[in-house]
């Protein structure tokens, strides 16, 4: 088992604001990680830690098995990791399809226009966009949009797939056939950390799951483990929606 | 047909080159032919600016100096050091690249009006500094001494000669312009105009992308420059950076369309007719400045893709021709 | 010792007139803290204050102080009617949009004040006397500009921060859609900082006009002036912008006992573009 991932003591500020302390764990290949955990909780921090958009100030970070805690978001692309945007960013005037492309281009594999043309199509269809490619990015509704960003994703054939709230706003069927999506994406080899909200599905998909709570990493096991860990269901009571979702799982 | 595909954007931006090249020809007036030398002169800058402003979306508001910079050090190799015109051009271009290529490492960390600010920055501190470099003469600037013109046959011939030459560079701007806008290189500029952090999030690298557009809108204008002010006879600081005419090239790549390559084209060729049009019409002529300004506003408040970016969302099966 | 010399003759000056490119700069950066937005007519704006000077001291035989109220009234319903017609629609559009749109304007207002006024030196007559300062003779109209800017830079504060449209000011600036949500009114308080803004380059142009020749394309220079003190000061930081034109004023002072007077603006851009490079949030950091 090939570690893909490894994070040792990351910590990272925002002013006053400890947003994340001393997160640790390996990430195998192949696997999915759930990152759960209350509103405010850094897991988005935490993305934009392991992808460089904010580098943190403390601990190191290793992405096959180089050192990638200050680089860049690009260096990261390069190197084979994607991620999806909680908040979508599409590039509102290129068509669906550039949009895809320019994930192809500039991922890991650096293809060239024509090749990235084809994996676009290949990718669009994946992910059901297909009847959309020539389509302006601005005018997908808001599903689509996540699509997109999961294509976008995808194009770039990474080794590390970072999923910030795909199912978010999605009705139950929608909800349903993303899942299907993402553990074909995982048949692919892709290995993928998911945050999520949506518990039943997180916890149907994750072999593994990592819980955050006020940036301070309080559980990481087995969806089982986790739906029985007390320190979990005392950080969710807070939230007692969701420790109803979470106890509802057993 | 695959041709066709291919380079179907080309067609137009390339006819109308050519037509304007060969307009005065036709007709053999030589006022014409100082029309046309001005609408491709502005068709060559416009296009260049393009690359920056309207494919990596960065508004540079003081883009002539390159235009200023490029010709300066091309006419100052010309007269002092007695280079032929041909490398001379060569040597402002890339005189203008350099310069595009240092600045730009530093001023393309600003975004938005923090960079547009420092562009204007950038042109006034160069006018003035010119203005103080003797080497470059100072305020009076630099006079062609007469006889580099017999090399041509005399200043009627190297006129004509000049003409060919913008055309030529005017042909080289737009096809540099649709070589960027079709290559993987012009997509990554294209995600960072609409959204820089995911474009690097995506593996675009930004810093460097956006320096090398920088410097690839650079060059022409810096070769332009030499030709005009080879033209001209003489170069000085106050021709050489005008902060009116960088906005005028915004201006001609608004009103044509920025983004696409055929845009700034027409652009030019509209902008520079109306203002022939406006100096030289009774009623307009005292107050042309005012009837651009309102026109640009019109422009600007109710169509601000431009004529071909309206025509593109109005009309998609244009979207091929009109690249 | 002769550097010494010039630096006491010039230094003063500089000072003086650092005080109102200051009251210039204000405006400026008032209107890019509220809406975002770089004024690019604000240059002829400066011009038609100081015309409105020439012509109520020349037509009406008004004291070209008791004209700045005139003047300043007159800047301000320029600014609102500006404000509706060319910026209200590219409020929230890209920045390009908006540039372009106040540059239009910049280029309705020169073309026809070019057309009617011509671009031939005009000069107000009117002496204040002058007084000795050590080696240094000081104009009486310089001195009084000073004090007048200082006027209106303290009331401009008392403006934002003691009165209710003032506060409101404040919270658009702070931000927008919050302060629609309290209820502000936001589109009339944002014809308003445009109309205070201009209004501020306004009365700057006509204090200028006291001491200067001038034509309708004068405001250019002060306008660029003005970007390099709204740097220096902190882009949004209204009372920066006085502390900035002091610095730039200074600068002004200082350099002609060192260097040809035709390196200031070599330094004053490098200093700018500098500026923006290093500290984009001005010396004395602006809000944010």
């Amino acid at each position: 088992m090939t570690i893909l991932l490894s994070l040792q003591g990351v910590s990272k500020r925002f002013g006053g604001l400890q947003a994340l302390s001393n997160v640790t764990f390996d990430l195998p290949e192949g696997q999915i990680l759930g990152l759960i955990g209350p509103n405010g909780a850094g897991k988005t921090t935490l993305f934009n830690a392991i992808n460089g958009v904010y580098p943190p100030e403390e601990g190191r970070i290793m992405f096959r098995e180089k050192e990638i805690t200050k680089a860049r978001p690009y260096d990261h692309a390069r190197m084979g990791m994607a991620r999806t945007h909680q908040i979508v960013q599409p590039l509102n005037e290129l068509s669906v399809r550039e949009n895809v492309m320019v994930g192809a281009c500039f991922g890991h594999e650096h293809q060239d226009l024509g090749n990235a043309s084809k994996i676009a199509d290949e990718v669009l269809e994946f992910v059901g966009l297909a009847p959309r490619a020539d389509q302006l990015a601005g005018s997908l509704n808001v599903a689509q949009k996540k699509r997109l960003e999961m294509a976008r994703a995808l194009a770039a054939r990474p080794y590390l797939l970072l999923l910030d709230e795909v199912l978010a706003g999605l009705n139950p069927s929608e909800i349903d056939s993303m899942v299907q999506t993402v553990l074909r994406i995982r048949e692919q080899g892709i290995t993928i950390i998911m945050i999520e909200h949506v518990m039943k599905a997180v916890m149907n998909v994750s072999d593994r799951i990592l819980v955050l709570d006020y940036g301070v990493q309080i559980a990481e096991g087995s969806p089982e483990e986790i739906a029985k860990n007390e320190k979990v269901i005392e950080a969710y009571l807070g939230d007692p929606k969701l420790a109803q979702q979470l106890l509802e799982e057993e | 047909m695959k041709l066709w595909n291919r380079y179907s954007g080309l067609i137009l931006p390339v006819l109308v080159v050519a037509a304007l090249a060969v307009w005065p020809v036709i007709t053999g007036k030589p006022a014409n032919r100082e029309s046309a030398f001005t609408i491709l002169k502005a068709v060559a800058l416009a296009s260049s600016l393009n690359i920056l402003l309207g494919y990596t979306g960065y508004v540079s508001f003081g883009h002539i100096v390159f235009y200023g910079f490029g010709g300066y050090v091309g006419i100052f190799l010309l007269t002092e050091k007695g280079w032929s015109l041909w490398t001379a051009i060569l040597a402002g271009g890339a005189a203008s690249g350099i310069l595009a290529f240092l600045l730009g490492s530093a001023i393309l960390r600003l975004r938005g009006a923090y960079f547009a600010l420092a562009t204007i920055g950038v042109n006034e501190a160069m006018r003035a500094f010119i203005n103080n470099f003797e080497l470059f003469g100072g305020p009076t600037g630099i006079t062609l001494n007469f006889s580099v013109y017999r090399d041509f046959g005399g200043a009627a011939h190297a006129l004509q000669t000049s003409f060919y030459i913008g055309a030529g560079l005017a042909l080289l701007a737009l096809l540099l312009s649709y070589i960027v806008r079709t290559s993987k290189f012009g997509l990554g500029l294209l995600a960072i105009r609409e959204n820089e952090d995911a474009a690097e999030v995506m593996g675009v690298v930004a810093p460097r992308a956006k320096t090398w557009a920088y410097v690839l809108s650079a060059i022409i204008p810096g070769m332009v420059g030499v030709l005009f002010f080879f033209k001209n006879g003489n170069v000085e600081p106050h021709d050489a950076f005008p902060l009116h005419a960088s906005i005028e090239l915004l201006v001609m790549v608004m009103l044509g369309g920025q983004g696409t390559v055929l845009g700034p084209i027409l652009g030019a060729f509209a902008y520079q007719g109306m203002r022939g049009y406006l100096v030289t019409s009774p009623i307009f002529k005292d107050i042309q400045l005012s009837v651009s300004g309102a026109l640009l506003l019109m422009i600007v408040l109710f169509i601000p893709a431009g004529a071909i970016g309206w025509l593109r969302h109005r009309v998609p099966p244009l979207r091929r021709v009109l690249a | 010792m002769q550097q010494i010399n010039i630096l006491l003759a010039s230094l003063p000056d500089g000072i003086l007139l650092g005080f109102v490119y200051g009251l210039a700069a204000m405006g400026l950066t008032l209107i890019w803290g509220v809406m975002n937005v770089i004024n690019l007519s604000h240059g002829p704006i400066i011009a038609l204050g100081m015309f409105g000077t020439f012509f109520l001291f020349t037509r009406l035989n008004l004291n070209p102080y008791a004209g700045l109220i005139p003047v300043a009234i007159m800047g301000l319903l320029l600014g609102v009617l500006i404000y509706v017609i060319a910026v209200h629609r590219v409020i929230n559009a890209p920045h390009l949009s908006s540039l372009l749109a106040t540059f239009s304007v910049n280029m309705i207002i020169i073309g026809l004040g070019t057309a009617v006024l011509t671009t031939s030196p005009y000069n107000v007559d009117f002496s204040a006397g002058s007084f000795k300062l050590g080696s240094a003779t000081l104009l009486g109209t310089r001195l009084i500009a000073a004090l007048v800017a200082m006027l209106f830079t303290g009331g401009l504060y008392l403006f934002l921060y003691r009165t209710r449209p003032g506060k409101f000011i404040r919270a658009v600036a702070n931000n927008r859609s919050a302060a629609e949500l309290m209820g502000v009114p936001s589109t009339r308080i944002l014809a308003l900082s445009f109309g205070l803004g201009t209004m501020l380059a306004a009365v700057s142009g006509a204090l200028i006009a006291t001491f200067f020749p001038f034509n309708i394309l004068s405001g250019g220079s002060y306008e660029l002036k003005s970007f390099v003190i709204g740097v220096l000061g902190g882009l949004g930081n209204p009372i920066g912008a006085l502390f900035g034109g002091l610095i730039l004023g200074m600068i002004e002072g200082i350099i002609p006992a060192f260097l040809e007077q035709s390196w200031v603006p070599v330094i004053e851009f490098g200093l700018f573009v500098l500026i923006l490079l290093v500290r984009p949030s001005g010396l004395f950091g602006a809000k944010k």
